[in-house]
């Protein structure tokens, strides 16, 4: 149990220098991407290859005895380092050596290297477009443009030990709440204008405001980790990477308005998130840095955790907390605010996964501090999800006000391999799809906002030529239509009415009067709607048909699709020079369009044809063409 | 325990709604640990569920086919997930779906396949994005994902099946 703040820096320091015990650590990134790239085989050989040389030596142990003699080297998991792309990653501390694709056939080598104090060089990260070989993570150039706030602990620690957690001044931001008045924490905040991260962009501090200034006995924090958006994970990797960010931040949150319950409302898609955030609970409640009189404050905090049931518009804060109280996720109209009546019809603030991950931080650092990264109305950081047809996919924190390029070709360090860039969708279906041309816009909420997206929760999928922005569109809005919960009439029918003049365009068959009804059903959807799914269902579409006009038209009037995904609009055509006649497309066709006789070429009739592509795979001398 | 008997159920039933000492409030995780068993939400212990916490009939109906979570047909052994969020939509998880709807045989409009075995879903965004398209089955993410190589994936889990097939007539 942990009684006061000298104790807390005391079990800092001790984790610290029982960690500096040992000769060297290794670091295996368990994130999502490297654990589903074979990590954990990598850490079961590490712990065998180290146990077999007698170097293998725990944290306990060294807590315990102290270093080890000889060449003690501890072998840790961590959450989400970042650069997925090169997963599974292996960092090697003190030194920051950053190893990428490791597989278990290449551990003892690796160990090897490390007890040796060498470079294994063939495992280092070596740049595609300079053909540089980097061996420290920190020299990176996908690494070098980041600031991690949030991500501070993301992919440094074990985060199924709090231990690991006191160690980088864990619950020290809380400790120092706890000496200070509940305004004051507040001020604090509003000081560096932490704006909410899950997409609004309204300011923490202002919701904290509020639910303090209520007169009711019972109050509630939920942390929404209903990350729904297609495209990001940001918030799973803080909560399965540093889970005890997020409840330091709601304790703190907690003590602020005068709550005494928080709940953490995780998406059911995240069975790890959970198991990690159940157990970082029950070890904050072991050490005694959550239920009753924490460090000696008369403080109490407690927190639950829920489980989402799958269902995009819980991420919405009165539908989620309808989910909490057992009902159909369905928004509600506001006001009343949840800051005024939320859970139960009492005061409820909700913050975002990383919005919570970042109060520790200022509260232990000073709002001054905060706001010397970022700009002057975005302060701070955001984390992005960089997939797509970049170079580098992965997981990233850069301060607010970088450019959709900086991040990009910066740090995603361009396009993969013969593609150029063309469009970068930013915000999942709320958000909307720039092209090339607005790279320069900077990633910050009002600057999005008028370039017609939004930083959303912060998915940032990068497109390449090969992307039909009419399907994206399509794409958006059919996830959009399945997703409304149906109560507002606009939103149910509305989406349904676009979808289906989508699907109409891709498919050859839509008419130039279309995009007007698309523009109408926008706007009316956007104002008939009650919550932000609604309101903002529209955007995909509507920032397509602004910046890729040419794309609808291609489709409507040349019934074509230049990027040739739309199958509908692909032709399938036979070479005649190199069909021999077998006849075996015919058989494959289950529509009957193939004809002609054995022996000399066939042809395929257009009209008939489905466009399922049996010929081509049926074909051995690769005679089937597939047009645009 | 798929193929329960209504007494079973029952019991089951009981079991969970003690474990969530019966708050209205608790549905949503009642009937979660009620499709963890059963594998899907039977009709009757919808009914079981509500007359247990004190609330109709017709609300525990809304909010099981609110969620896409519920399922209130049986669902197969294997659930294969498809990703289609964004990242996996550009990466071909369309043909990827289509290819292993072909593989396990699912009839038109069903979700799972004929012997029991497989039921095929997409879902919105798995957070795996980097490893675009991603696969899960029964929480097993198999990531960059083609049609070849989630047919070699499901050829294995036929041969676990009968594997586990074997087992059981010989217990």
């Amino acid at each position: 149990m942990i009684k006061s703040a000298k104790q807390l820096a005391e079990l800092e320091h001790s984790y610290n220098s029982a960690l500096a015990g040992a000769a060297a650590r290794i670091v295996v990134c368990a994130g999502p991407g490297c654990a589903a790239s074979g990590s954990r085989a990598v850490y079961d050989r590490l712990v065998e290859e180290l146990t077999e040389r007698g170097s293998h030596v725990t944290v306990d142990y060294l807590m315990e005895n102290g270093a080890k003699p000889g060449s003690g080297i501890v072998a840790l998991e961590s959450g989400c380092q970042g650069f997925c792309q090169k997963g599974p990653l292996v960092r090697i501390e003190p030194e920051g050596l950053l190893y990428t694709k490791v597989h278990p056939e290449d551990v003892p080598e690796l160990v090897e290297a490390v007890i040796e104090g060498k470079i294994l060089d063939r495992l280092l990260y070596s740049d595609p477009a300079t053909g540089e070989v980097y061996a420290r993570e920190q020299d990176i150039p996908f690494y070098q443009d980041q600031v991690r706030i949030a991500l501070h602990n993301c992919g440094a620690i074990d985060p199924e030990d709090i231990r690991a957690y006191l160690g980088k001044k864990g619950y020290q931001g809380l400790a120092r709440a706890l000496t200070m008045e509940k305004q004051d924490v507040i001020e604090e905040l509003d000081q560096a204008n932490l704006r909410g991260r899950g997409g609004g962009g309204f300011p923490a501090a202002r919701k904290w405001a509020i639910a303090a200034a209520q007169d009711s006995t019972d109050k509630f924090i939920i942390c929404n980790g209903d990350e729904g958006d297609p495209g990001a994970f940001m918030d799973r990797s803080i909560m399965e990477g540093d889970p005890h960010s997020v409840l330091e931040g709601m304790a703190i949150a907690g003590y602020a308005i005068g709550a005494s319950q928080g709940f953490i409302y995780v998406r059911a898609e995240y069975p790890l998130a959970v198991k990690r955030l159940q157990k970082a609970v029950q070890e904050a409640k072991e050490w005694g840095l959550l239920g009753d009189d924490i460090l000696g404050s008369g403080f109490s905090f407690d927190i639950a955790i829920k489980q989402g049931a799958g269902a995009f518009v819980c991420g919405e804060e009165t539908a989620l907390i309808a989910s909490i109280e057992g009902m159909r996720g369905m928004p509600k109209p506001k006001p009343p605010f949840p800051s005024v009546a939320g859970l139960w019809g009492k005061p409820t603030v909700i913050n975002n996964v990383e919005t919570l991950a970042n109060v520790p931080r200022i509260l232990q650092q000073g709002a001054k501090w905060f706001r010397k990264v970022g700009t002057a109305d975005s302060p701070g950081t955001k984390t992005f999800a960089l997939t797509g047809d970049v170079a580098n996919t992965g997981l990233v924190e850069v301060p607010m006000g970088l450019t959709i390029g900086d991040i990009v070709f910066k740090i995603g360090g361009g396009m993969r391999q013969g593609d150029t860039l063309k469009a970068v969708q930013i915000g999942g279906p709320s958000g909307g799809c720039l092209p090339g041309e607005l790279l320069d816009v900077p990633l910050d909420f009002d600057s999005l906002q008028k370039a017609g997206a939004m930083i959303g929760s912060g998915g940032l999928v990068v497109m390449g030529q090969q992307t039909c922005m009419v399907e994206v569109a399509r794409f958006f809005m059919q996830f959009i239509q399945a997703e409304s919960c149906g109560k507002c009439t606009f939103c149910r029918e509305g989406t349904l009415q676009m979808l289906e003049i989508l699907e109409r365009i891709t498919k050859g068959k839509g008419n130039l009067e279309d995009l007007d009804l698309l523009e109408e059903l926008g706007r009316a959807i956007r104002q008939g709607s009650l919550c932000g799914l609604g309101k903002s269902a529209p955007n995909p579409v509507l920032s397509t048909l602004e910046y890729f006009h040419s794309e609808y038209i291609s489709h409507i009037v040349e019934k074509r699709c230049p990027a040739g995904v739309c199958q509908a609009l692909q032709r399938y055509l036979i070479d005649g020079e190199r069909c021999r006649g077998c006849g075996r497309c015919v058989k494959a066709c289950p529509a009957g369009a193939i004809g002609g006789n054995v022996g000399s070429p066939y042809m395929i009739d257009q009209e008939k044809c489905l466009r399922c592509g049996a010929c081509v795979d049926s074909c051995k001398f690769q005679a089937i063409e597939v047009r645009a | 325990m798929p193929g329960a008997t209504a007494v079973e159920m029952r019991e089951l039933v009981d079991s969970i709604l003690t474990r969530h000492k019966k708050a209205p409030s608790s549905l949503i995780p009642v009937l979660q640990d009620l499709q963890d068993e059963l594998r899907y939400l039977p009709e009757d212990c919808l009914t079981m569920v509500a007359h247990g916490l004190g609330i109709s009939p017709a609300t525990a109906y809304g909010v099981a086919t609110f969620y896409a979570q519920f399922s209130l047909e049986p669902r197969g052994k294997y659930i294969i997930k498809v990703c289609d969020g964004t990242a996996c939509h550009v990466r071909g998880s369309s043909p990827l779906y289509q290819a292993i709807c072909k593989r396990v045989k699912l009839e038109n409009g069903k979700a799972t396949s004929k012997n029991g075995l497989f039921t095929v879903e997409t879902v919105a965004c798995l957070g795996a994005c980097v490893i675009a398209p991603v696969v899960v089955i029964n929480d097993k993410a198999y990531g960059q994902m083609t049609p070849e190589a989630i047919n070699l994936i499901i050829d294995e889990l036929e041969k676990e099946d009968g594997r586990d097939q074997v087992c059981k007539t010989a217990s």
